[in-house]
């Protein structure tokens, strides 16, 4: 088994009296895909968001690329990269200039950076677009991109929030395609979805109820744990314990 | 150093394809300064004026006659009944009344002494106190001509003659007003471009969710905040140069200063102010929280800022207050620059000021700024 | 009908969660009518001036202590030559150099003219005029004149001039437009943006109904801010209402709806929120402030801006507010005004819904 990348211990997060997380736990290894489900207000973002160090925990503790999520949250930055659920390139930015802002963020060189882009962009075939203003890009060209950016300084681990939504199937599909070919430069990739056959591409998943974590495998050890016939229905029997209603 | 150099490309390509921003740098300066000087005036001219004339005497016709002649006032009635002058100051068709009781002349060629009585529409204080001063300015007059045609027998028409006050104005010899507003009117413009642009930026891209990438990146938050400030710097001192041309074309005013002081202290004063933007664009939610922030600290800047009610006649907690208005001082400064043509070592006390806000704001902006809010 | 109440709750829930933004509306009102209402004011007291005693006798130093204890001048300096004068007014504290020559007793005594010069920094023009008649009526009564002409003044309708007389109705009409045509805008404008307001177009409810809920709760807000500035104005300044209350509430109402349908004019034709702002400031807010007889007298104003204040709607509700609350008059002499202001606002519904159903189909 290879190391672990993130590790967390009875991490909770509470809003005034509402607890969102509450005392949860796991590790993710170096290069898997570690899928994080939960119904909307299950607490996966905001476990997501500290483990980012975008938000401070209440208690409890954990590492992410050997820092610790508490106190050094800048050196746990320089390591991730992070894909949020809301659209976050520049839109008033072409698409050269938002791969070149992000990737000069992280220290990368612009020589460096100017090579890889074409590269990226033919890789994509995106190159016809790399002068377009990314605000007239369709939905799922945008949504791959901004994976791309996320990854482009090759960082260790990237964080996705439910980087799928709303866009088709096939769009989905090539995502995930991005998204084994990260894991094969050795990337870790830690994804939170509500997309149940989604579920299925991960190595490992952990279902969150509650802010608890209800169930911690891979897909397979779930299912026959559960007898179910898909992730699907796994999640569905589990689901049905929650009490808080989503938003 | 590098990543800052990346944040600052990419804030410079984003102000250059704003066109609202454009639009603003070049109408705000022409508009304001078209109109303002021409509206914000408390000048009085024109000013309307019912005389009710009691007397029918030939000194009541002259004095009448004196006071429609008169570039301050209006007279939008001459007659002989004080309702209807009360009439036309309930309507607001006037302003003052003058009233000559009967037997005015008679008392005057006699005893050389004459009662009037002047009643204003106060609502407005300032230009009833004005408007009676001025009013009262040209009565006085009047008598001291009777006096000088002896018309009148004055017993001590000596002493009247032998003290005499001879104002000699300086810097606006003409009273022009215009002279006076078209200097804070510039203070006005680089308050609204550092002040409201810059409130509004950072909160817009939290709107955006561009801001949380930000966030989740490991740039420093003041370096993040330093390419904010570098554009709206340029951009403000860009817009001074264009408000001074034009202040230069349209009224003629060129500064007695030298615009080195003049730049020096707009320098600082836009870093002060986009500072105070960003402050409260930090700490705002959503856009239109942190815009209707920006507007009430811009209305108390700039009513309170003596820009256009002198601070020296606000009670004295109100000129305490003012000492922490960053716009009260540069409105003193540019004024002392562009009429006076005051250099930098008069203006010292007020440049230490200024420079104190740009530290603490700018300061302030990047502790409040919590990158793991 | 139902739905739109079902609206209504939204928007209402949207804006009372928020309560850093509830407060924000909800105090702003009251405290720019506090400051304004006391720090606004173009009385002249306790101007600094400096003297220049050249005579140096009994009789200049009596003038220069006449000139001390009155309430307008305060002599902050000696000095010993006017070559200082310049130096002093470039540190712009001071107005007035008192400037007594020499032989200025001998002269008196003679019977000669005597004369005492100014120097006035006339940067102000108002102030300079003001100041200088000040100090001939101190001089004049210094060397034992009697006046001729013996004025006595009235202030009608604010007998101590108080500024909040002024400022009070200006703050209502200024306050009215933030509240109901800024934050209308831009809320609907937001809505836009994020594209939630596509999702409440799509749904069964009629679009008008989903435009109209959302002006409803600052139509509350600004009626609240309505009776916090009026009893603020009663009890802290002393400004009595003249006039019939019912009436004032009549004419901000219809201020208010003019001002909520310019906003709902505004946000259909900006596409972003600070498209909505720029538009409300430069369009509204400063022709508020300066055109509409806040600040500025209108009569002083050049023909062309005065023509432009009239198409202001709070030009017309500020002067009819003066004339309810401070002047005590009825509906007989501000009908007029009323009339204009409703056909304002019956235009700008008008408007703005026309252009709301051209951008739906």
């Amino acid at each position: 088994m290879s190391e672990a990348v993130i590790k967390v211990e009875n991490l909770t997060k509470r809003f005034g009296d509402f607890t969102a997380v509450d005392h949860i736990s796991f590790e993710v290894r170096k290069g898997e895909i570690f899928g994080f489900l939960g119904a909307n207000g299950a607490g996966k973002t905001t476990a997501m968001r500290m483990l980012c160090g975008l938000s401070r925990p209440t208690e409890g503790h954990g590492t992410v690329a050997g820092f610790d999520i508490a106190r050094q949250q800048e050196q746990i930055k320089k390591n991730i990269g992070y894909m949020s659920q809301k659209f976050s390139l520049y839109n008033d930015l072409k698409v050269w200039e938002n791969i070149r802002l992000f990737a000069g963020i992280y220290g990368m060189k612009p020589k460096r950076i100017a090579a890889k882009t074409d590269e990226l962009l033919n890789r994509l075939g995106f190159m016809a677009e790399k002068n377009t203003f990314v605000e007239k890009l369709p939905l799922g060209w945008k949504q791959k991109l901004a994976f791309s950016v996320a990854i482009f300084h090759e960082p260790q681990i990237v964080f996705l929030d439910e980087p799928t939504g709303g866009v088709d199937p096939i769009t989905r599909r090539q995502f995930w395609e991005l998204i084994y070919e990260a894991v094969e430069q050795g990337i870790t990739v830690f994804v939170t979805t509500h997309y149940m056959d989604e579920a299925e591409y991960c190595d490992r998943v952990s279902i969150m109820v509650d802010g608890r974590i209800e169930a911690l495998d891979s897909p397979r050890e779930l299912k026959k744990r559960m007898e179910a016939r898909s992730m699907d229905e796994v999640f569905r029997q589990l689901a049905r314990k929650a009490q808080r209603s989503a938003d | 150093m590098r990543t800052f150099l990346f944040l600052l490309e990419k804030e410079f390509k984003q102000i250059v394809r704003n066109r609202i921003i454009l639009a603003m740098i070049i109408a705000l300066p022409t508009i304001q300064l078209a109109i303002l000087p021409h509206a914000a005036t408390y000048e009085i001219r024109h000013i309307n004026l019912a005389v009710v004339d009691a007397d029918h005497s030939t000194l009541s016709a002259e004095l009448t006659a004196k006071l429609s002649a008169s570039r301050y006032f209006n007279l939008v009635l001459a007659g002989t009944s004080y309702e209807q002058a009360l009439e036309l100051l309930e309507d607001g068709k006037a302003h003052l009344i003058l009233e000559i009781p009967p037997h005015f002349e008679k008392s005057l060629r006699l005893t050389a002494k004459a009662g009037l009585m002047i009643a204003v529409d106060a609502v407005d204080g300032t230009m009833g106190s004005i408007g009676s001063s001025y009013l009262n300015q040209i009565l006085q007059s009047f008598a001291a001509d009777l006096i000088a045609r002896g018309d009148i027998a004055y017993p001590d028409a000596a002493l009247q003659a032998r003290v005499q006050v001879i104002p000699q104005y300086r810097y606006n010899t003409q009273l022009d007003y215009k002279t006076y507003m078209v200097p804070g009117i510039l203070v006005m413009l680089l308050t609204l471009v550092g002040g409201i642009l810059a409130a509004l930026n950072i909160v817009s891209e939290k709107e955006q969710g561009t801001l949380e990438q930000i966030n989740v990146s490991p740039v420093p938050k003041q370096s993040y905040l330093l390419a904010k400030v570098i554009p709206f710097w340029i951009i403000g001192l860009l817009t001074l140069a264009i408000g001074l041309v034009i202040a230069r074309f349209m009224y003629g005013i060129v500064p007695a200063g030298s615009l080195l002081t003049l730049y020096a202290f707009a320098a600082v004063y836009v870093v002060a102010f986009t500072g105070f933007g960003l402050l409260i664009s930090v700490a705002a939610k959503t856009q239109q929280q942190s815009m209707f922030i920006a507007f009430f600290f811009l209305l108390i800047f700039f009513l309170m800022g003596g820009l256009f009610t002198p601070i020296s006649s606000m009670p004295y907690w109100a000129q305490v207050i003012t000492w922490f208005n960053p716009t009260a001082y540069l409105i003193d400064v540019v004024r002392l620059i562009v009429m006076k043509g005051s250099g930098f070592a008069d203006l010292l006390p007020q440049f230490f000021c200024i420079l104190g806000f740009a530290v603490v704001f700018n300061v302030w902006a990047i502790f409040g700024y919590d990158k793991t809010a | 009908m139902k739905q739109f109440w079902a609206f209504v709750n939204k928007e209402f829930l949207h804006i009372f969660r928020d309560r850093q933004t509830i407060l924000i509306l909800l105090l702003m009102p009251v405290v720019q009518v506090l400051l304004f209402g006391f720090a606004i004011t173009t009385d002249i007291q306790n101007s600094s001036v400096v003297a220049l005693d050249e005579c140096q006798t009994a009789e200049s130093r009596a003038l220069l202590k006449e000139i001390e204890s009155g309430r307008y001048f305060d002599i902050v300096q000696y000095i010993e030559s006017d070559r200082d004068i310049d130096a002093i007014f470039k540190k712009g504290k001071v107005k007035i150099a008192i400037v007594i020559p020499q032989d200025w007793s001998r002269r008196i005594g003679a019977g000669q003219e005597a004369p005492l010069q100014l120097i006035v920094d006339a940067s102000n023009p108002n102030e300079a005029s003001i100041l200088t008649g000040y100090l001939q009526g101190i001089a004049a009564q210094f060397a034992g004149l009697e006046p001729v002409l013996d004025v006595e003044t009235r202030m009608l309708y604010n007998p101590q001039l108080k500024s909040a007389y002024t400022f009070v109705p200006g703050v209502i009409g200024l306050v009215l437009m933030l509240i109901c045509t800024l934050m209308t805008s831009v809320s609907i404008v937001r809505e836009k943006e994020t594209g939630t307001m596509e999702v409440l177009l799509v749904s069964p409810s009629k679009p008008l109904y989903i435009i109209f809920s959302k002006t409803i709760p600052y139509f509350v807000i600004a009626l609240i801010n309505i009776v916090t500035i009026i009893l603020l104005s009663m009890f802290v300044f002393g400004v009595p209402i003249q006039g019939s209350i019912a009436l004032l509430f009549g004419v901000s109402i219809t201020y208010i709806f003019a001002s909520l349908a310019l906003g709902l004019l505004i946000s259909t034709v900006s596409s972003t929120q600070q498209i909505a702002m720029i538009i409300s400031l430069m369009g509204l807010m400063l022709p508020t402030v300066l055109l509409a007889g806040l600040l500025f007298p209108i009569e002083n104003m050049p023909m062309p801006l005065q023509w432009v204040s009239k198409i202001v709607p709070a030009t017309w509700f500020i002067d009819m507010t003066k004339a309810i609350m401070i002047k005590g008059l009825g509906i007989g002499l501000i009908w007029k005004q009323w009339l204009i202001l409703l056909g304002m606002t019956v235009l700008f519904i008008g408007i703005s819904v026309s252009r709301f159903k051209i951008r739906l189909s």
